[in-house]
């Protein structure tokens, strides 16, 4: 099952030069890049790894392909996504987001289904994934 | 992403029409026109130009697809005008299209180097992702290599220079400089940099006359003018200087002008009594170059007065 997160998650994978183009998009705005890496592929997971520090003074995009090729040399079986975020007073905030790879198999989320008092149930949902110890999640 | 209808290639290609739409015109003709001499430099580069043209209209024709390898050396003496060429080369190979940006990042060992195990490769790193998108300006570059250290940090900067000039050409054109006879020692112990550059660039010194001129330009950019003996004390003053260390062609001329411009003002300040004129204020005289020290020997003597008076 494909995660879908952030922008363009339902497009087919971004290609370098679409990953390019978008990081552009980013640095031309004046918002600093980074990117980042996980292999907890929860929705709600909002601490992927560093890559790195964000970039703020690349002028090219490239840069961004370049550092997203090296994260994909040591953590190319995981997910990376890359994230521009906006420093302007009132944004202070991440503008963008987007996956730029993904493991091989993805065996997607499942339902767990807690029982309360009173016949209350509570939902969550589990990825597969996360059943492994972490660094044996993927292939 | 979405696939766009494959353009027909043009079946014919006007160079001249694509020689005036690109701009090239106005960077060759601003480099003949702001730097003097030079001439074996300027023919170089209007070679490169043309080649670049002739690939760009290949590739558009879809009878050349690979980028060709753009990364140059630059040899010469300090002073000779490489830095500054390599600002014009940049802005040049924007206007073609080569690189995306066209900014120059100029470093040196130390930008590029670390202090400690780990340190060096993010260094490296850092300054190459600065350059992608526009020339990355390497000067003195063969203090990278110290063979007399072989753990030396520098060859992990070298080994990451390799592999990015070889798998991002697209992203940044590398330029080497330095004086001749060490680059080409470098170069004879790093064939690896050796394959990778196609453009080697030799800067000549400049002769008495060419810097004489580069003296007049140079102080005509500030709006200031020799008057008729001081720019004979100038051409002097070239003729001593060049025979004196620590010469370093351009960069020489442009210190003597600022010491000369700072005489000037004292000159004006101390013997000015009544109001003066734009003129005035911008004639330089023989009274504001002869008292330099290069007309008493230079450095040397300087030094020697030191010592006995010690
Ligand atoms: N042909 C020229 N015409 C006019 N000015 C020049 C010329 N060549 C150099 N200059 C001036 O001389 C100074 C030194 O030039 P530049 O910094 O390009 O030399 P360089 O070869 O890079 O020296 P170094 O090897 O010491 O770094 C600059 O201020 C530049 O503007
Ligand atoms: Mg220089």
């Amino acid at each position: 099952m494909r995660l879908r997160q952030g922008q363009f998650s339902f497009l087919p994978d971004l290609t370098d030069d679409d990953i390019r183009t978008q990081a552009q998009y980013a640095i031309d705005n004046g918002w600093a890049v980074s990117v980042e890496y996980t292999d907890d592929p929860h929705p709600r997971n909002s601490y992927w790894e560093m890559w790195g520090h964000p970039m703020f003074d690349n002028p090219d995009a490239a840069a961004v392909v370049y550092e997203v090729n090296e994260c994909r040399k040591e953590h190319g079986g995981k997910y990376i996504r890359v994230l521009a975020f906006d420093a302007t007073a009132g944004w202070e905030s991440i503008r963008m987001s987007f996956i730029v790879n993904r493991p091989a198999e993805e065996p997607g989320f499942r339902v767990v289904r807690q029982e309360g008092e009173g016949r209350s149930i509570r939902y969550t949902v589990e990825s597969y994934a996360m059943r492994e110890p972490e660094g044996a999640r993927y292939a | 992403m979405t696939a766009e209808p494959k353009e027909m290639s043009p079946q014919t290609v006007d160079l001249a029409a694509a020689y005036e739409a690109s701009g090239v015109k106005e960077v060759l003709r601003e480099l003949d026109e702001t730097l003097i001499g030079l001439a074996p430099v300027k023919k170089r580069i209007k070679e490169t130009a043309a080649l670049l043209l002739v690939d760009r209209a290949r590739r558009e024709m879809g009878l050349a697809t690979e980028t060709p390898t753009l990364h140059m050396s630059f040899t010469g003496n300090p002073g000779t005008g490489k830095t500054t060429v390599a600002l014009k080369i940049a802005d040049l190979l924007h206007r073609l299209g080569y690189v995306r940006k066209g900014h120059l990042v100029t470093v040196t060992r130390d930008d590029l180097v670390g202090q400690y195990i780990g340190h060096t490769a993010p260094k490296t790193k850092e300054v190459l992702k600065k350059a992608m998108g526009g020339v990355l300006f390497i000067d003195e570059a063969y203090y990278l290599y110290r063979p007399e250290n072989e753990r030396d940090y520098g060859q992990e900067a070298i080994e990451i220079l390799l592999q990015v000039m070889e798998n991002n050409r697209d992203d940044l054109v590398v330029v080497l400089a330095g004086y001749a006879d060490r680059m080409d020692r470098f170069f004879d112990s790093n064939p690896g940099f050796r394959s990778r550059i196609a453009h080697h660039i030799e800067f000549p010194d400049y002769s008495d006359d060419e810097l004489a001129r580069i003296s007049e330009t140079m102080l005509a950019e500030q709006n200031y003018v020799f008057d008729g003996a001081g720019k004979r004390a100038m051409e002097e003053y070239i003729g001593k200087r060049r025979a004196q260390p620590h010469f370093a062609n351009a960069r020489s001329i442009r210190n003597a002008l600022d010491r000369a411009r700072l005489r000037q003002a004292n000159r004006l300040f101390e013997t000015s009594t009544g109001p003066l004129d734009a003129k005035a204020l911008s004639t330089i005289t023989e009274a504001d170059i002869r008292p330099s020290r290069v007309f008493q020997g230079g450095l040397d003597v300087d030094r020697a007065h030191e010592e006995t008076r010690a």
